[in-house]
């Protein structure tokens, strides 16, 4: 499972992987957003949780299709269907290389971007934690939706029909624990419930994707 | 008549459905023209409402088939899944498009409703805001079904993806109630409730209810019958090419 999660991140760091492209859609969506509503820096500091929430979701999004779409193409995935690691093991460990390589780097650059979008300096702390805690959920997620699509020529659009309205409670906790944490209010609650929702899914969503998977393979 | 799992043969439920389709459709017809009409004409306007109040009639069991829907779908999922009786498959496929359409229409008569009543067509309520969800799901549910052309892989994709989208709909439904406060009335129709709606408005919305579901089954079983048929016929056409 290691080899598996190393190759995999190798895979997104070298060339042709991708590894850039979530960052550099995430910084042009940030700075197209003062484009679109004004540069005024009370508005911006207001709505930058949650626009940073929504795009650091939205970048997510954008590289899914990536998580097996390749592997299936190649039969690399047919291989590692058959390999001695359980299927529910494999899609947990391509969820944490979707995560390492596309939710981490969005992370660590969140705070950058924050200062473009005059996020108030109490706030920085918890949207990272909030991220931290949250992209593992939208990383499991999508890694569903990518095996529900899969098989599908073209699924791109279709998968993000499929897993934006998942996406939804951990956009709603994630951005309220963001929000509150730079109104400086307490965080502890949808902090809490946030944390819930990324436990639950980690532990129970790769049963599903590995069914889907099974299914697609046969 | 030994068990219900009789109606899983095709051919057994295809007759049965045949002879119950129309009762159960002139059933529908009856009991919606008796509940509108009856809610519309000879109901008073309330108090503090006016007529606006009569929407209900549409709004109530539009939305009460929407969620049913779902569950419905959510049900012969698991049958598919556990027992692999297709047509079980095929009536969650057949239930969705009418379940969206509920859903769209409790949405557009609540905005109706909402103008008057609330001054907005929309607001950011946790019940609207989670019956737009239920459309969004109601809509990745139908798009994979029309985007897979295996039909048995199909059936098997979607009916997981009704059992994670129920786990994750029901999360989004409490999230919203987080995220905010509501503008919409709480549930007017539990069992034991001393502000449920007066008795007048309440019996002409228990027909309109008992016909809007059976118009849902009414529906639900035609289009069964219908995938049923279009799948015969695709096996007869490839049976055909293979001779």
């Amino acid at each position: 499972m290691i080899a598996v999660l190393i190759r995999d991140v190798q895979l997104a760091l070298r060339a042709g992987g991708g590894f850039g492209l979530g960052l550099a859609f995430f910084l042009i969506v940030m700075a197209l957003v003062p484009f679109s509503i004004g540069p005024d820096s009370a508005l911006l500091s207001r709505i930058a949780p949650g626009v940073l929430w929504l795009g650091a979701l939205l970048a997510c999004l954008l590289s899914l299709d990536r998580i097996l779409a390749l592997d299936w193409e190649d039969g690399s995935l047919d291989l590692l269907a058959t390999a001695p690691i359980p299927l529910e093991g494999l899609v947990s460990v391509k969820a944490l290389a979707h995560w390492l390589t596309t939710a981490l780097p969005l992370v660590l650059v969140t705070p950058v971007l924050g200062v473009l979008l005059s996020l108030p300096a109490q706030g920085y702390l918890w949207l990272v934690i909030s991220l931290l805690v949250g992209t593992p959920a939208l990383s499991v997620i999508g890694t569903f939706g990518a095996a529900l699509t899969v098989g599908i020529k073209r699924g791109g659009l279709l998968l993000s029909l499929l897993v934006l309205p998942l996406y939804v409670p951990v956009l709603i906790f994630g951005a309220d624990v963001a929000r509150r944490g730079a109104e400086a209010q307490p965080v502890q609650v949808p902090l809490l419930l946030l944390g819930a929702i990324t436990c639950g899914t980690v532990a129970l969503l790769p049963f599903a994707s590995a069914a889907v998977l099974r299914v697609n393979l046969r | 008549m030994a068990s219900i799992w009789e109606y899983a043969n095709p051919r057994k439920f295809l007759e049965t459905s045949d002879r119950v389709l129309p009762g159960l459709a002139l059933l529908a017809a009856i009991l919606l023209v008796v509940g509108l009409v009856w809610g519309f004409f000879f109901t008073p306007d309330d108090y503090r409402q006016g007529s606006t109040v009569k929407i209900i009639y549409l709004h109530v069991p539009s939305a009460l088939i929407a969620i049913n829907g779902w569950l419905m779908m959510l049900v012969a999922s698991l049958i598919w899944l556990i027992r692999r009786h297709h047509v079980s498959a095929l009536a969650a496929r057949a239930a969705a498009p009418v379940g969206a359409t509920m859903t769209v229409i409790a949405l557009l008569t609540g905005a109706i409703w909402g103008q008057p009543m609330w001054g907005t067509w929309w607001a950011w309520d946790p019940r609207l805001t989670s019956f737009l969800i239920l459309f969004l799901f109601y809509l990745g549910y139908i798009a994979l079904w029309a985007a897979i052309e295996d039909d048995d892989t199909a059936a098997d994709l979607t009916s997981i993806l009704c059992l994670v989208g129920s786990v994750f709909a029901l999360l989004s439904r409490y999230a919203v109630n987080f995220w905010n406060q509501g503008l919409h009335q709480g549930a007017s129709l539990s069992m034991d409730k001393a502000d449920n709606v007066a008795n007048v408005f309440y019996v002409p919305l228990l027909v309109c209810m008992a016909g809007f579901v059976m118009l849902f089954l009414a529906l639900v079983l035609l289009r069964t019958q219908t995938e049923i048929r279009a799948r015969r016929m695709r096996a007869l056409l490839a049976r055909e090419r293979m001779s």
